[in-house]
């Protein structure tokens, strides 16, 4: 089992990455990648998000995610990359790819992966618009969605 | 000479960070203090005590959210082996 937890200014390649986990091996029957992108408002008015984090406990948390998925599930690598730093609409945000034997494993662990992230990795949203920046509330949904896998 | 009373817990002191909003109410990214609270809450009660921005970034807690040496805690969590203790409002990653 390989885990990966990236965290970097930079923008990425998904396909590389994606490559990078599966190469030289034989194990592996299926690949998922989700691919989080900055959308722009219905209006057009978003400028950029900053994503600030807490760098200390984010491998922290991002590993003990990974772990429990790991747990659960069938995995033969994962990768879970998250940018921080000032990203504008229509770029790649983060990305998380699981690839096990079969294709379920794959398909559950990439989205429970997701679900916490999104609500328990510590990373912030500030949105700055054409008329002002403000940070960006957390949504019951996504505290809500980590009750299916309890 | 340095004495210490014998009733006093020793702890070193507490590294403090705050991040988003509650980093932008209180003016600092983080900062070390000396403390006796036993826990998260009666820490933040002490915080809250010091002036307007410390108030108003601790205003509504159930809008803060807390670890204790990385790991989440509850709002009554023990600061107990506590040497950083950082505060921030709920997460939105992904």
């Amino acid at each position: 089992m390989t885990m990966t937890v990236r965290l970097q200014i930079a923008d990425f390649d998904p396909s590389t990455e994606t490559d990078a986990l599966i190469r030289g091996r034989d194990d592996i029957g299926a690949v998922v990648t989700f691919t989080g992108i900055v959308r722009n408002r219905d209006d057009g008015s978003l400028l950029a998000l900053e994503l600030e984090h807490y760098p200390e406990m984010t491998e922290r948390a991002l590993a003990a995610i990974e772990s429990e998925a790991r747990a659960r599930w069938n995995l033969r690598a994962s990768l879970v990359l998250h940018r921080y730093g000032r990203i504008r609409p229509g770029e790649r945000i983060m990305m998380v790819a699981t690839a096990s034997g079969h294709r379920k494993d794959a398909f559950e662990a990439a989205e429970f992966l997701m679900d916490y992230l999104k609500s328990r990795a510590p990373f912030w949203k500030k949105e700055h618009t054409t008329s002002g920046s403000q940070w960006v509330e957390a949504r019951d949904a996504d505290e809500d969605a980590l009750g299916r896998w309890t | 000479m340095l004495t210490v009373a014998p009733d006093t817990p020793a702890r070193g002191p507490i590294r403090l960070l705050y991040f988003a909003w509650i980093r932008e109410r209180i003016g600092v990214p983080s900062e070390t203090v000396e403390t006796r609270a036993r826990d998260v809450a009666a820490l933040i009660r002490e915080l809250a005590g010091r002036d307007d921005r410390y108030a108003l970034a601790f205003s509504d807690l159930a809008a803060v959210r807390v670890a204790v040496n990385q790991r989440l805690v509850e709002l009554d969590g023990s600061l107990e082996d506590a040497e950083e203790v950082a505060f921030f409002p709920p997460m939105t990653g992904g």
